[in-house]
């Protein structure tokens, strides 16, 4: 191989790319030598078992590649303004709707969420970390590895090209021969393993670890959809899993399950795809759904209404999430009996979603609404995701869909669902749950701007797209002529994509404001809350409560406040077990890493190494011994005063 | 140091390799498609108990209510993922 063939090359974007990146890392060194941090950043972060910490690690790797698959989309955008534009040749925007999908898919949606639920959960259920604290630092390590390989496809080798669902024929070594496909096949499955983990580690942690008194119909309701969510992944991701490697042994192997001849199937692809793909639509959505309901709870000074059809319609969505993934193509001619199944399946889940939005409104009805960051929010997502659903009932309808099928319509139904749903939420919770870990709120203000240049901005860009859908757009060409008309609409939609862009910059923004100027929170309380994760201080200590919690109900702390009782009452403080901190799961990502690359391009040798090395550190661990540590009474008890603000 | 060494799990980890073994070995003998679907069928079956019970200690939970929800739930996803797949790629065409 030579090494033109190794980088990519030919492109003045992709060498500015190669020189930023070069930069960025030096910055980053030089940066970690200058001021001494590489033991800090080693002992704190890279090491670390504790929920809190990877929990911010998923987040801010979550932000990061929001800006890469933001930069995407702007590209994109930008080619399509105005017609007959050469910013982006035809293979390139490839490479970019691609790159695009699946990064913000799953190295942005996905650890976003799950970073919130790594911060959130265990506290809302009154434990002391998750039940399986080193598994949980292996699944971010593996996500990070995966995510890490996935993206340094632009510069070595080139990216994946064939959509992020990546369907075959198109994607097989005979049309794709380039490894780009490579990288999705194997960065997914480094990834997916990780995912897996958590869901694994989540359910566990929940069914396990509620604290005394914490019956299930006791639980706040975002940690009832994690439970949910990590259900759908454990039944889930192991489709992808298997999907990826029969694309892994099409590919690197020349096996021949997705090809043409040879008593392959190519279709068979695309159902694999989506027997794992559509549940993941609601793995990325029903969390979402938690967190608005917390906000829209909290800020509306009363207790979310219909708590039981909440949780029944989040089961009935999961059981039925698993029942209408043959909706993503309909086209394929597939005959009527199956249409048909598929159709009444699909619109039979906007019957619990729909439970689900009359509870909210519900909840908001009379409430004392105080209108914060969060919770506008929360008030955007309830009329944008209801345009997004009724589109996606119309999706529904087989006859109809051979109309809207893979043209613009579709774009923009998916980003009215996973924009104000997912995206939305997680900005939302972001700014929610921001004082618990740092201790001070994110800038009101500049968190206002940014919404609204979000909210408006979001309408703009997405708006214009059904039209330019039901005037015959279809979806992924890179280019169109003056005569087709599209023009003006998809010079809005440009617009609005900036627009996004600039409130995304206002938040980002404001999290440097707000470090350096916000007041510090001193309650542990900022937003008056109701579940247990307001009743430890802020920012948590590592050991989250010096004394468990007792709960006898539904927002037990919301009603502790108001009868002036104590959670924590009749109970001392006594010595706590922890975890130990560990290098192993950083280096076992690291590993996977150099594997996932080496199989990429077929270097048998160092992939064989590699792989033998993940073994024995597998191995390694079933010898080790580590019975975690101990903290002592007084160190707690001295932390919690340090924390109260007493110096007694 | 003969209690602390997990003779069960290494023996059944052993087990699942043959297993394993076994079932490719029907593509590389030539035997009729009965006689091959018979003993995939049939390793199949061993391999997944062999899961259940030694590595996913099935056997010794003491809620038989979650136990059974969650078999359910497998079998539900599970024959969806199979009849559903079967009913879009080979029956529904015309």
């Amino acid at each position: 191989m030579k090494w033109d063939e190794f980088f990519v090359t030919g492109e003045p974007m992709i060498y500015a790319a190669d020189i930023c990146i070069v930069l960025a890392s030096l910055a980053i060194i030089i940066g970690l030598t200058y001021f001494k941090k590489w033991g800090y950043l080693w002992r704190e972060w890279l090491t670390t078992v504790d929920h809190k910490k990877i929990g911010v690690m998923y987040i801010i790797s979550a932000l990061l590649m929001l800006f890469r698959g933001g930069v995407d989309a702007l590209l994109m955008r930008t080619q399509l303004a105005m017609p007959n534009m050469t910013l982006l040749n035809a293979q390139h925007y490839n490479e970019i709707f691609t790159t695009h999908g699946v990064i913000m898919i799953l190295f942005m949606a996905m650890p976003f969420i799950i970073g919130l639920m790594n911060v959130v959960v265990p506290l809302q259920i009154g434990a002391r970390d998750v039940a399986f604290p080193r598994l949980n630092a292996v699944s971010f390590w593996l996500f990070f590895a995966g995510a890490m390989l996935f993206n340094i496809s632009f510069v070595i080798g080139g990216s994946p090209d064939a959509g992020w669902s990546a369907y075959f024929p198109l994607a097989s070594k005979e049309f794709s021969p380039s490894v780009g496909n490579n990288y999705y096949s194997l960065a997914l499955q480094i990834s997916g393993i990780g995912t897996l983990m958590t869901g694994v580690n989540f359910v566990v942690t929940i069914l396990k670890m509620r604290a005394p008194g914490m019956t299930l119909m006791k639980m706040p309701m975002f940690t009832w959809s994690i439970l949910i969510t990590s259900v759908i992944i454990m039944f889930a991701f192991p489709v992808l899993t298997i999907a990826l490697l029969l694309m892994m042994f099409d590919r690197l192997f020349g096996t021949q399950f997705f090809t043409m001849t040879n008593g392959g199937m190519d279709m068979l692809w695309a159902n694999l795809f989506w027997v794992w793909g559509h549940p993941e639509v609601y793995i990325v959505i029903l969390p979402a759904f938690g967190i608005y309901s917390e906000i829209i709870s909290t800020f509306a000074k009363k207790n979310l209404y219909g708590y039981k059809s909440m949780v029944v319609s989040m089961v009935a969505i999961s059981l039925l999430s698993f029942l209408v993934w043959a909706h993503h193509f309909y086209t394929m001619g597939m005959g009527v009996v199956g249409n048909g199944f598929f159709s009444i399946a699909t619109m039979a889940i906007s019957v619990p979603t729909g439970v689900k939005l009359f509870n909210w409104l519900f909840t908001l009805y009379k409430g004392r609404i105080e209108f914060t960051t969060p919770m506008l929010y929360a008030l955007a997502f309830i009329p944008s995701f209801t345009i997004g659903g009724v589109t996606g009932v119309m999706l529904a309808i087989a006859s109809a869909d051979y109309q809207y099928h893979n043209t613009m319509f579709l774009v923009a139904h998916f980003h009215y669902v996973l924009i104000p749903g997912t995206v939305f939420a997680v900005i939302a919770g972001m700014h929610f749950w921001f004082p618990k870990i740092f201790g001070f709120r994110l800038n009101e203000r500049i968190g206002k701007i940014a919404f609204w240049f979000i909210a408006i901005s979001f309408q703009v860009a997405f708006m214009p797209l059904f039209f330019l859908g039901l005037n015959g757009m279809t979806r992924r060409m890179y280019t169109y002529s003056p005569e087709t008309g599209f023009g003006p609409l998809n010079m809005i939609a440009t617009i609005g994509a900036f627009g996004l862009a600039i409130g995304f910059i206002f938040l980002v923004y404001n999290i440097y404001y707000s470090f350096r100027y916000s007041p510090r929170d001193t309650t542990g309380d900022p937003w008056d809350g109701r579940s247990l994760e307001w009743a430890t201080h802020s920012p948590v200590p590592e050991y989250n409560f010096a004394i468990i919690p007792t709960v006898d109900k539904l927002d037990a702390f919301w009603f502790a406040k108001q009868d002036k009782k104590s959670l924590f009452e009749g109970k001392k403080i006594e010595e706590i077990h922890m975890p130990n901190n560990t290098g192993g799961p950083f280096v076992l990502g690291v590993v996977f890493f150099f594997l996932g690359f080496f199989l990429v391009f077929s270097w048998w040798i160092p992939a064989i190494i590699s792989g033998v090395v993940v073994l024995i550190l597998l191995a390694m661990r079933s010898f080790e011994r580590d019975h975690g540590h101990h903290i002592h009474v007084e160190e707690i008890v001295e932390t919690e005063q340090k924390l109260r603000g007493d110096n007694a | 140091m003969k209690q602390l060494f997990p003779v069960k799990h290494v023996m059944g980890y052993i087990f699942s390799l043959i297993l394993s073994l076994v079932a490719l070995a029907v593509v590389f003998f030539d035997m009729s498609f009965a006689a091959g679907m018979t003993i995939l069928l049939v390793a199949a079956a061993i391999q997944a108990s062999l899961q259940l019970f030694l590595f996913m200690h099935i056997d010794e939970t003491s809620s038989k209510k979650t136990l059974y929800l969650n078999i359910v739930y497998a079998l539900f996803v599970g024959l969806v993922t199979i009849f559903g797949s079967l009913l879009a790629m080979i029956w529904g065409i015309v």
